[in-house]
């Protein structure tokens, strides 16, 4: 997996709250058998104006104009920020695939939707809790000022702004370990088959039912 | 040993290993498998030269992309027209054969929708971890399992491990005591819970649902419940074990035998919360002044009762919702102060893993028996949830009642649900439809998802507008 230390990069606004990973990612897309390629899809219906098709080729799809991703002053964005409960809806892990395709790293946001939260870590992007008054904070910086930089570290736990504002953030320990190592989750469990292995064994004897294989 | 809640039992039951920063592994007795979130799981187990830790611990079967109709299902995956579903179905065919797993394939006659099939084969069971690559795997909590909705990357996990790396959500009970009126339905019941405390009040919590409304409710009924308890944020939604429980598990294809019933019922009997246990958050309703709900936004919340009007957004205090609302309105083309039942129907989709069970197609042709489809819509459509549920309905004549009701009778599978298949919504039709999720887009690029209960859909495709199925019901 990919590992995530300190970034700083251009901050874009996704300004509304419950955005669900169908605004995220539409389910047309996720026809792909693949992991990647998921970025020019990104938000499709607000980004473009019209209906986007698997396998389609979007240089020379009509832009919305109005959509924060499509202005000059937030290309190459690497931070997002967004409102509350972000990611809701659908498991679709397509969701931080796109995201991290089209180049983001960090989402910022008051609350998460839990899948999605818990998607994000798998995927080497860090989905990142701030109060609703902190978000605010960036939002306003961010739109009085064309090329707002925001650098996220996730060592110290800390989100700094150009002026230098500094918040801190919480984060699961063992997650923040495996991201910033980059770890494989599978190969760190496998490293306790032997706690699996006796748990199985014991439950076969106290619940046998549950190991019934299922048979065609 | 101090008071516990059901998903206190269930989570010390399925814990393999606590972890120091509160994260655990729980072990997993069922996993779920469809087409669309395990391509990219297979194939990280092949790159990294991995088996399954127990392959008949898996069920797998394709019903997002699956067509809808006798003609694009009669050759099986080779007749699906669209060529990137087909070979989405396919790669799921191809890496079960390739793993040992066992698959209901397209034209089984148990195919079906992931959360219909589990319960209907007994594959899913009481005192379950039951995790799938789908949000609605919440369905299976009806059974007093824990079950909820896993991301690809940790189907993987599952896959290889048996074990998810998972931390303990937080307890919340949702209660609703008294007596439900006439002719209101479960899925009533889910979306006034969900108008209640809104799309992320579950958040972080495992819902229990409890009270004489849940106690009198069938087995079906919890699952339509269970199913959404997503929409409200939570992960997981369950119902403690009762009679009704044991009586449906019963004589299912996976159920324990004869032999191990009674060990089994022993322990299933226990899976309720003790008295006095502890919960973090609790939500109460009155069920006697539940009425049938409509959605008229882009939110599961967006929720009223069918003889309200459509909201007004500068009376919300909050600016963030009203912007929500303002929105909402202009994506549905609705105007605040409209009245529910005005609102013109161009579809009626009757399916989905909340509303495509045996019970679910009755409700339904109860209300169209003897009526006609309203000219005005377009399309009225029901998706039985799985072969199984088709065969039943057949049985039972319900689809010789839609089909002489103008509605189309089709095959099983995810269908307009969320629109994978060739089943959608054209941009700005109003669809009635028991489905989940009203998010723009979800059925259809343009197309506005209005959320009802199996009847309210089908009366909704008789009047050609919403109508509150109790009164309509007693007209002739």
């Amino acid at each position: 997996m990919k590992s995530f230390s300190k970034i700083t990069g251009i901050a874009a606004p996704m300004d509304r709250a419950n955005v669900d990973t169908d605004m995220i990612i539409p389910k047309q897309f996720l026809k792909s058998i693949k992991r990647t390629g998921f970025g020019k899809n990104l938000f499709d219906e607000l980004r473009y104006l019209d209906e986007g098709k698997p396998d389609q080729e979007c240089t020379g799809r009509p832009l919305n104009a109005e959509f924060p991703l499509n202005h000059a002053r937030y290309q190459n964005a690497s931070v997002l920020l967004a409102r509350k409960n972000f990611g809701c809806g659908s498991s679709r892990e397509h969701a931080p695939w796109a995201l991290d395709d089209y180049g983001f790293r960090c989402v910022i946001a008051p609350s998460f939707a839990d899948i999605f939260y818990n998607n994000c870590f798998k995927n080497g992007l860090l989905p990142l809790v701030l109060t609703d008054d902190e978000v605010e904070v960036l939002f306003q910086q961010m739109y009085a000022a064309p090329g707002y930089e925001l650098t996220v570290d996730l060592p110290s736990q800390q989100v700094v702004t150009p002026g230098g504002d500094v918040f801190h953030f919480e984060v699961d320990e063992f997650r923040k370990h495996c991201l910033i190592n980059g770890l494989d989750d599978i190969g760190l469990t496998l490293e306790q088959a032997d706690a699996i292995k006796a748990y199985e064994a014991e439950r076969r004897q106290s619940a046998p039912w549950l190991f019934d294989a299922v048979k065609n | 040993m101090a008071a516990r809640t059901l998903y206190d039992k269930l989570w010390d039951a399925h814990l393999v290993q606590q972890r120091a920063d509160g994260s655990a592994l729980i072990y997993i007795d069922r996993h779920i498998v469809h087409e669309v979130t395990s391509p990219q799981a297979f194939e990280g187990l092949r790159l990294a030269g991995r088996k399954p830790w127990r392959v008949d611990s898996v069920l797998a079967t394709p019903d997002h992309n699956v067509p809808t109709t006798v003609k694009e299902r009669a050759s099986g995956v080779s007749g699906i027209e669209d060529p990137v579903s087909q070979i989405q179905v396919k790669t799921l065919d191809d890496n079960c054969d390739e793993f040992g797993i066992v698959e209901y394939k397209i034209n089984d006659r148990r195919q079906g929708i992931v959360h219909v099939v589990g319960p209907e084969s007994g594959a899913c069971l009481p005192g379950m971890t039951i995790v799938c690559g789908d949000s609605h795997t919440a369905t299976n909590g009806a059974l007093g399992a824990l079950a909820h909705g896993i991301g690809t990357s940790e189907v993987e996990h599952v896959l290889a491990t048996q074990c998810l790396v998972a931390k303990k959500m937080k307890n919340m009970l949702v209660e609703v005591n008294g007596e439900l009126g006439v002719g209101i339905t479960p899925k009533d019941v889910v979306l006034a819970i969900i108008g209640k405390i809104g799309t992320a009040g579950g958040t972080g919590y495992a819902i229990e649902f409890a009270g004489d409304v849940f106690r009198a409710m069938s087995m079906e009924g919890r699952m339509t419940v269970c199913n959404m308890a997503i929409e409200a944020g939570a992960r997981a939604g369950m119902v403690a074990v009762d009679d009704i429980t044991l009586d449906y598990v019963k004589g299912r294809i996976y159920a324990p035998t004869e032999a191990q019933w009674a060990q089994a019922e022993a322990a299933w009997r226990d899976l309720t919360s003790d008295a006095g246990a502890h919960f973090d958050e609790v939500v109460t309703l009155n069920g006697a002044e539940i009425m049938p709900q409509v959605s008229w936004g882009t939110s599961p919340e967006m929720v009223v009762g069918v003889a309200d009007v459509v909201p007004t957004p500068e009376a919300e205090v909050d600016a963030v919702k009203r912007e929500g609302m303002e929105r909402a309105l202009e994506y549905m083309g609705l105007s605040a102060g409209q009245a529910i039942q005005d609102i013109k129907l161009d579809r009626v989709f009757i399916g989905s893993c909340t509303n495509s069970r045996i019970e679910d197609m009755r409700a339904a042709a109860q209300v169209v028996k003897g009526r006609k489809k309203a000219d005005s819509v377009k399309q009225a459509m029901v998706v039985p949830g799985s072969g199984l549920v088709k065969a039943q309905a057949e049985a039972e004549g319900l689809d010789k009642i839609f089909v002489e009701a103008g509605f189309e009778w089709r095959e099983p599978g995810c269908s307009m649900c969320l629109a994978m298949n060739a089943d959608k919504l054209g941009a700005g039709e109003h669809c009635a439809s028991t489905s989940n999720r009203n998010f723009e887009g979800r059925q259809g690029y343009g197309g506005r998802t209005h959320l009802v209960s199996p009847a309210m859909a089908a009366a909704a495709g008789i009047a050609g507008h919403f109508v509150d199925v109790r009164e309509f019901v007693g007209q002739e």
